[in-house]
């Protein structure tokens, strides 16, 4: 992602979804185009996490390729992974 | 185009700023290029007539073979191609949807020939999508990478068009931090 905005860096030290028996995560990939600020801002409008959770979420996906920004059944999973290519996010869903 | 700027307070706050006439002339053209796209995407999957009957929709199963395309309608899943084919069947023609009337909310809120644009946080949210195709499309066409210079050698073709990337950028940025001000 494109640094245009200043942010600290928050080491991550969260596993979003790793540890809880949920079947299903929505995955949010590192792309060279889309912003630092825009992704934090879509994590926060889409699920409603506050500023630092999303900006934490966003630093994961910058630094480490990808993260996983939420958990669920299928097709809550399946929602909101369409929710993020309509804001033009590259992701997908996979099986915990 | 200077940034936005807030204007007003709670329901009739909005975002203003000013684009010159060539800049709403580059705008509008990308943005409709946009919508050229996908309404190509759509009409190489026409409702057929259990579609129409019972209003669900059904798209194409397998992804674009247009790399821009593709970026803008991306797979469900990286590995699981079963997976992937059923979800954008069910999913993509709402999808294509979703980024067409963001592109129609830009469309209505440009001025012809440039000038003052004030948009309600709701526009703004679509001006953000529509703003991200844009930039996602020429990203993809201009191969644009993390590692690539602000400017390339002046002998590459791609240079006249970065630079419209850049100021799509500088324009996309500015009006996330302005949103964000915003609730």
């Amino acid at each position: 992602m494109p640094q245009s905005t200043p942010t600290t860096v928050v080491e991550p030290d969260v596993d979003e979804a790793g540890s809880a028996d949920v079947p299903w995560q929505a995955i949010v990939w590192n792309d060279p185009v889309n912003l630092m600020s825009y992704v934090t801002y879509v994590l926060q409008k889409v699920f409603g996490y506050p500023e630092p959770k999303a900006t934490q979420l966003m630093l994961d996906v910058h630094h480490k390729g990808r993260a996983a920004v939420s958990a669920g059944d299928k097709d809550k999973i399946e929602g909101d992974v369409a929710k993020l290519h309509a804001a033009g996010l590259w992701a997908t869903m996979q099986k915990v | 185009m200077n940034g936005w700027k807030r204007a007003g307070r709670g329901s009739r706050v909005r975002l203003v700023t000013t684009l010159e006439a060539q800049e709403a002339a580059v705008l509008r053209g990308l943005v409709g290029e946009i919508r050229r796209m996908l309404a190509g995407r759509s009409e190489e999957n026409p409702a057929d007539e259990l579609a129409v009957l019972t209003g669900m929709r059904t798209g194409p199963s397998s992804k674009p073979d247009d790399h821009v395309l593709a970026r803008l309608l991306p797979d469900f899943s990286t590995d699981d191609e079963d997976l992937s084919a059923g979800m954008r069947s069910l999913h993509e023609p709402a999808l294509i949807d979703a980024k067409d009337e963001a592109a129609q909310v830009v469309e209505q809120t440009l001025p012809e020939s440039g000038g003052r644009i004030e948009l309600s946080p709701e526009q703004a949210d679509a001006w953000l999508a529509s703003l991200n195709d844009v930039r996602l499309a020429l990203g993809t066409a201009l191969d644009v990478s993390e590692e690539m210079p602000d400017e390339l050698p002046p002998d590459d073709p791609r240079t006249a068009h970065l630079g419209v990337y850049h100021w799509l950028t500088f324009v996309q940025d500015a009006l996330v931090q302005a949103r964000m001000q915003v609730r």
